[in-house]
């Protein structure tokens, strides 16, 4: 296809570097600096959208990131596909395969259009939620129709090739948008010394200068531009960020930008380079410059493709050299609007008519329309638009001075092409994401930023300066008193001349909104407000009559500004037409709050290198690269990978359980235990820190020996356990479960330093230190002696909960006498960095003894045998150690009342009837109960039945031949050999018998011996 | 994200370094015993959540390890002083009003 | 000698656990925590001009002292057998191949080679006394060293910490976050920093050196 509205000159093309793309399948060509947008227009596509409830099509409205309709599917592979990208901003490349994303089956001939034309009366504001809302089974159904008709695009289903980042800055000054305010505020700053990073959503700086007639020093802006910027490149202190969107604006002054580096070259970034980058900035000053937005009018049937922003009309004529359309039809409200209509004439096409709606509009443009022998047609609006793919047509019509209704006769021009200028919204959005709410200026008719406790400044249009004078001065003035507030820029006060440029004597503005009709606004054609969320003026006033007085109710009731545009050409209307329907002015009814992000962004800038293998850290053990070898099956413990068990070929994992589980059993297993938290505590008042932090007495534990103990929660509440030991009057190592490390240490630091700070002692994490390994089973013994001389094993002298140093293997090594299992176990730390070694010659003389290497799941069944809880698992902080049948590991008879004291005294704590912690056997040996099953007293009473408690802990065990769980039951206790029911999802029950929960060696002779 | 000035490190860092521990001033019952069972609840469970200024304590977690305090605007999320654990405020709400 | 210290030295009771955690001969093995990543072979492969080069510092001796600044002897008791003082807050301080970095009010990690951390450990427990604590860490935890002109890119997608010259000269050191653990960061050059990163965590942060530096190429060195 040619390019019919592409005119043969101007606009900022490399007209030699033609590229093509395609769109639905069909191939275009455009240039290089176009954007898919006006690559679109250059070749006459009208419809690129169905709309959201009614499937009405749509066509581009407008040129910058506030283009409701144009909201494309991107991507010539799976893996490639981009959804929700704004063709006004996706710079064009060769090869780009871009599809519409609604329209079903198709944009252009679209079934639902049929259901919108005799739907919209059934289809009123609040449709979704009253209609879709029940039944909520379903809602899969209704979701995926809506969806797929109201073109919401779709991610790829395969993975992302390419990489995406996160970097982190500081700045003196953030500029944001480099327009003509942003880039003499940058220049400024810049020239203070101060550090600067300006951002800018476009490919190029110079915002509304690219497509300007305006002069700049006696010469056009586009060379203001050139300089500036070529000025900024050459400073140390500043950093350009082009195709960069500020999306976010957080507290304390951090600022987030999404910068597109790649998405201009091709549809995967070229191998190696970073396709997006977040940056995430906390800057010093904020420097908002971000413009405002063009509203265009509110009139009947105001989204037939062909309807245009003003500014969006110059724009595309200006800086892409494409005209979209034959004859135009100009309405607006300002003499800015005309710039428009000059430049459709410029380009050698007709204008048909300019409508203004002022009765007398007195700027210099008239005159100038006048001299150009355009017609103007005052006092008036385009009340209604005739076409349905395309504008054929619109209805012209006198209006009063209040805009309020129709006054004269109806006449109908023939055009192909409405633009209107509804005067300018100021892009607030980012003064708003930090809960700054903005504030209504009369004079201008609009919002702007307000009170804020961020230290941020704006220039230019964003606070209602709309001339390029103020627009300039303003930039010089904000960028510089940034600077100086960061503290720089005192020696260049005033040194920056306000570039000369050639004012126009404008006229009043007059305000208007929503433009009459001859009909009742319910009654009238659509007219719309908010493209994306296809709500209408009359849709406003249905909700204000169904009695939503709030804004933001309004805007929930009908969706307005929900679109991923945000409404950022919408929004201001909706809010004059609700206002009006409710006999309120604007600021009374105020505005809704926009929120991060400014315009949408990818998961993968999100993600940024967060992803894959370093999605989350993994934490590795020093023996790691023994147990990959070995193949074992690896467990997420916190974020440490802890061996799970060790499959032998062939063997099913319960095979490998009941292999590892008897060899501890008959001979020896060993286990990494080295992810323990391990905790070094020094000073004179350890011993008494250790009392008050645990349950149990600690008063008289030896040098040399080592105690359980169990942490509870002020509430008396259990959460965390391990073994501490003394080894030395003022020195004890604490060991914590692996996923309690740090919360335990930071437990032990808030205590110290909050309530205790008088106590001598030192709290240091040694986890990673030490490489433990646990030798447990009846073998254990003898095999420990063939790797150590200088320490004596035998039971007389090593005995059971003691510890001692020597050397294992030749590596210093400090042996603790503990056990897990119920066996005789030794557990062997050295230094990690030995950890390996020690580990290798530890297998080395295991072998006649067949060492098994166990892992998690077997140290888990080993250790329900013997009745011992985990932490976490038997416990979810709302159980006490009497609960857990551990008053022995209760100690109220020390002097300071230790933490969890008071809180296990409470009522409720010494209640009877507690669910407490026993042995559970199931009548049928071969059944394991579920995890979490849940005990009743009678399996065939009628719902709701009393729930007596769950089961924590459930296995089956190869040593007694049958299964073994743990778990809560209310009075456990006190119901041994009762029997409790556990009801299954598929309806069987599991019957069980309450016992104690030590099914192995009730009086602990294996472990002592 | 807050930039929050560590009084021990002496220097703004970032929040992901910090975490939050709830109220400040706390603190725990000279005597628990004598404690009734409402008044520990107090101390366990109570809180005070304004609209405006509220103290609370924080962790440098990721950095010195140290509990210290802060006055917070609940309202604007601005940060009005920091101070060591063993200190006293110097705003609060009822000099503000 | 304080009254505390003799009392201490006349009971037989030990105060505190002093253990030397290096073998005494050769024969066993150590192994840093990055000794899987075979450095030593990539560094003999590699590319040599990289805007990122990367050493492990590995196996040197780690000790964790906690004091008070008003313990005078814990203060002195360091000057005396290290030959520099303490440093204050977010400094760092050398003495031949011993470096020092200030962590906390009450804590800095001293790192020697790794021969030396016990005999120093108990010749600074010999000459302080009161409050303090020493523990040795050299297991835990290894020394990275990033340096290069993309270095700062590399820190700057890694740390949100603040990075300019002004906030980060030569000499200073910080505990702050890295990628999704901590590290202890001083900048040893204009081009060059070094991290101290725990064992555990070494594998995650050499994965993630090599994934953010691969834009500026990564020269291993040994």
């Amino acid at each position: 296809m040619t390019q019919t509205n592409r005119l043969p000159s101007g606009g900022r093309l490399d007209r030699n570097r033609p590229v093509t793309f395609k769109y639905n399948g069909t191939t275009y060509s455009g240039f290089e600096g176009d954007t898919l947008a006006s690559a679109l227009l250059a070749n006459g596509v009208d419809v690129v959208a169905r709309s959201f409830k009614y499937s009405r099509p749509r066509g581009i409205v407008a040129a910058g990131a506030d283009e409701p309709n144009a909201v494309l599917q991107l991507g010539a592979t799976e893996a490639t596909q981009v959804p929700n990208v704004r063709a006004t901003q996706q710079e064009l490349f060769d090869g780009l395969v871009a599809a519409s994303t609604n329209g079903w089956p198709s944009t252009d001939n679209d079934l639902m259009s049929y259901i919108g034309k005799v739907g919209g009366r059934m289809m009123p504001p609040g449709f979704y939620y009253k209609t879709f809302m029940y039944p909520q089974s379903l809602w899969d159904t209704y979701e995926k129709f809506i969806r797929k008709a109201a073109g919401i695009g779709r991610s790829p289903t395969e993975n992302d090739p390419d990489i995406y980042d996160h970097m982190n800055h500081h700045a003196d000054v953030v500029v944001v948008g480099g327009g003509p305010a942003g880039l003499s505020a940058a220049l400024a700053a810049g020239r203070a010394g101060a550090q600067v990073i300006l951002a800018d959503e476009q490919a190029e700086f110079g915002g509304m200068l690219l497509h300007s007639n305006e002069l700049i020093n006696d010469a056009p802006a586009t060379e203001w531009v050139a300089a500036v910027v070529a000025e900024l490149q050459t400073m140390d202190n500043v950093m350009l960020l082009p195709r960069s969107t500020v999306n976010g604006y957080h507290d304390h002054n951090f600022v987030t930008i999404h910068e597109r580096r790649t998405d201009h070259l091709a549809d995967l970034a070229p191998r190696g380079q970073v396709r997006q980058r977040m940056h995430r900035i906390r800057a010093g000053w904020v420097v908002l410059a971000t413009g405002a937005i063009e509203r265009p009018l509110v009139y009947a049937n105001n989204d037939v493709p062909g309807c245009m922003l003003a500014s969006a009309v110059s724009t595309y004529i200006k800086r892409y050299a494409v005209v979209p359309g034959n004859e135009l039809v100009l309405m607006t409200t300002n003499d800015q609007g005309y710039t428009a209509a000059f430049d459709w004439q410029d380009a050698g096409r007709k204008v048909v008519a300019i409508v203004d709606t002022r009765a007398e509009p007195t700027g210099a443009c008239v005159a100038q329309a006048q001299q150009r022998g355009l017609k103007v047609i005052k006092g008036s609006a385009v009340i209604e638009v005739k076409g349905s793919k395309r504008v054929s047509g619109v209805l012209v019509a006198s209006i009063d001075a209040a805009g309020d209704r129709v006054t004269g006769n109806v006449q109908q021009l023939a055009c192909d092409t409405v633009a209107s200028a509804g005067g300018w919204s100021p892009a607030v959005h980012l003064a708003c994401h930090t809960g700054s709410r903005p504030e209504w200026r009369e004079d201008i008719q609009a919002f702007v930023p307000g009170k804020t406790v961020q230290r941020q400044l704006t220039a230019g249009a964003v606070h209602g300066s709309y001339t390029l004078r103020a627009c300039l001065e303003e930039g010089i003035q904000q960028g510089m008193l940034a600077a100086t507030n960061a503290g720089f820029g005192e020696q260049i006060a005033g040194q920056i001349p306000v570039p000369t440029v050639t004012e126009t004597a404008a006229g009043p503005v007059m305000t208007l909104f929503h433009v009459p009709h001859t009909k009742p606004t319910s009654r009238a054609p659509k007219q719309f407000v908010d493209y994306q969320t296809d709500v209408t003026a009359a849709g406003i006033e249905v909700a204000t009559r169904e009695g939503y007085e709030s804004i933001e109710h309004v805007k929930r009731y009908t969706a307005m500004g929900f679109g991923t545009d945000q409404g950022k050409l919408g929004n201001i209307n909706g809010m004059a037409i609700a206002a009006k329907s409710l006999n309120k002015t604007i600021p009374e009814t105020g505005t809704t709050i926009f929120r991060p992000n400014y315009t949408p962004i990818t998961f993968g800038a999100i993600a940024g290198r967060h992803c894959k293998e370093l999605y989350d850290p993994k934490r590795y053990t020093a023996m790691h690269r023994w147990h990959l070898a070995q193949g074992a099956k690896f467990e997420d413990v916190g974020q440490w990978k802890r061996p799970w068990y060790f499959p032998k070929p062939g063997e099913s994992m319960q095979d490998s359980l009941n292999r590892e589980c008897q060899a501890v059993r008959t001979s020896a297993g060993i286990l990494d235990a080295s992810t323990l938290g391990k905790i070094d505590i020094q000073g004179r008042d350890a011993r008494e820190f250790l009392g008050r932090v645990y349950s149990n007495a600690w008063a008289k534990l030896a040098v040399g020996k080592c105690r359980y103990g169990l942490m509870c929660g002020e509430d008396g509440m259990v959460f965390d356990d391990g073994v501490t030991a003394c080894l030395a009057e003022n020195h004890f190592i604490m060991t914590t479960t692996t996923g309690g490390a740090a919360g335990v240490l930071e437990w032990l630091e808030l205590y110290h330093q909050t309530e205790w700070p008088e106590l001598e002692v030192y709290f240091n994490t040694v986890t990673d230190q030490w490489a433990t390994m646990t030798i447990s089973g009846p073998n254990s013994r003898k095999l420990l002696a063939e790797l150590t001389d200088d320490i004596d094993l035998s039971g007389d002298s090593f005995k059971f909960m003691d510890w001692k140093e020597g050397t294992v293997a030749g590596v210093p090594a400090r042996v603790f006498r503990i056990s897990f299992t119920g066996e005789l176990s030794f557990e062997v730390n050295v230094q990690a960095n030995y950890g390996m070694y020690v580990w290798e010659r530890v297998f080395e003389v295991g072998a006649k003894y067949n060492l098994t290497p166990y892992g998690t799941e077997t140290m888990h069944i080993l250790r329900a045998e013997k009745g011992f809880i985990i932490a976490g698992q038997d416990t979810d902080g709302s159980v006490t150690p009497i609960d857990l049948g551990m008053s022995w590991c209760v100690a109220n008879n020390k002097p300071f009342s230790y933490i969890g004291k008071r809180g296990m005294a409470r009522e409720d704590c010494l209640k009877e009837n507690r669910k407490q912690l026993v042995g559970l056997k199931t009548r049928d040996p071969e059944v394991v109960i579920p995890e979490g099953a849940h005990a009743v007293e009678n399996p065939n009473q009628a719902a709701p039945v009393p729930m007596l408690g769950h089961v924590t802990s459930s296995y089956y065990s190869a040593c007694l031949g049958h299964s073994i769980a743990m778990g809560f039951i209310r009075g456990g206790h006190d119901r041994m050999g009762e029997t409790v029911y556990y009801p299954q999802p598929d309806g069987s029950v599991i019957e069980a018998e309450i016992c104690s929960p030590i099914f192995l060696d009730p009086k602990g002779e294996r472990q002592n011996v | 994200m807050f930039s929050i000035y560590c009084p021990y490190c002496e220097e703004h860092r970032e929040e992901e370094e910090f975490h939050a521990k709830g109220q400040a001033h706390i603190a725990r019952p000279r005597d628990p015993e004598s404690c009734s069972d409402k008044e520990w609840g107090e101390y366990l469970y109570f809180r005070d959540n304004p609209r405006g200024l509220h103290h609370e304590l924080w962790v440098h977690a990721a950095g010195c390890r140290k509990f210290f305090n802060i006055t917070r605007d609940t309202q604007n999320y601005e940060i009005k002083e920091t101070y060591k654990i063993e200190a006293e405020p110097r705003i609060t709400a009822t000099q503000a009003q | 000698m304080s009254e505390q210290m003799l009392a201490e030295q006349q009971t037989l009771i030990p105060v505190y656990a002093l253990m030397d955690q290096l073998p005494e001969t050769e024969g066993p093995r150590p192994e840093s925590p990055l000794c899987h990543a075979d450095l030593a072979s990539l560094a003999e492969q590699g590319s040599r001009e990289g805007g990122v080069r990367l050493q492990e510092q590995a196996l040197l001796g780690h000790l964790v002292l906690r004091g008070s600044l008003q313990n005078e002897s814990f203060v002195q008791g360091f000057a005396q057998v290290m030959g520099m003082a303490l440093p204050g807050a977010l400094e760092s301080a050398a003495a031949g191949d011993a470096s020092v970095r200030w962590i906390s009010p009450d804590e800095w990690l001293l790192i020697v080679p790794g021969k030396q951390a016990f005999s120093l450990e108990k010749q600074l427990r010999e000459v302080m006394a009161g409050h303090f604590s020493i523990a040795n860490v050299s297991g835990g935890q290894t020394v990275l060293v990033l340096a290069g002109q993309d270095a700062v890119n590399v820190l700057k997608k890694s740390t949100g910490y603040d990075l300019r010259d002004r906030n980060f000269p030569v000499g200073k050191v910080v505990t702050t976050t890295f990628a999704k653990t901590q590290a202890v960061i001083r900048r040893t050059g204009q081009q060059e920093w070094e991290l101290v990163v725990r064992r555990s965590f070494a594998d995650y942060v050499w994965l993630w050196l090599q994934d953010a530096s691969a834009e500026y190429g990564l020269t291993v060195t040994a």
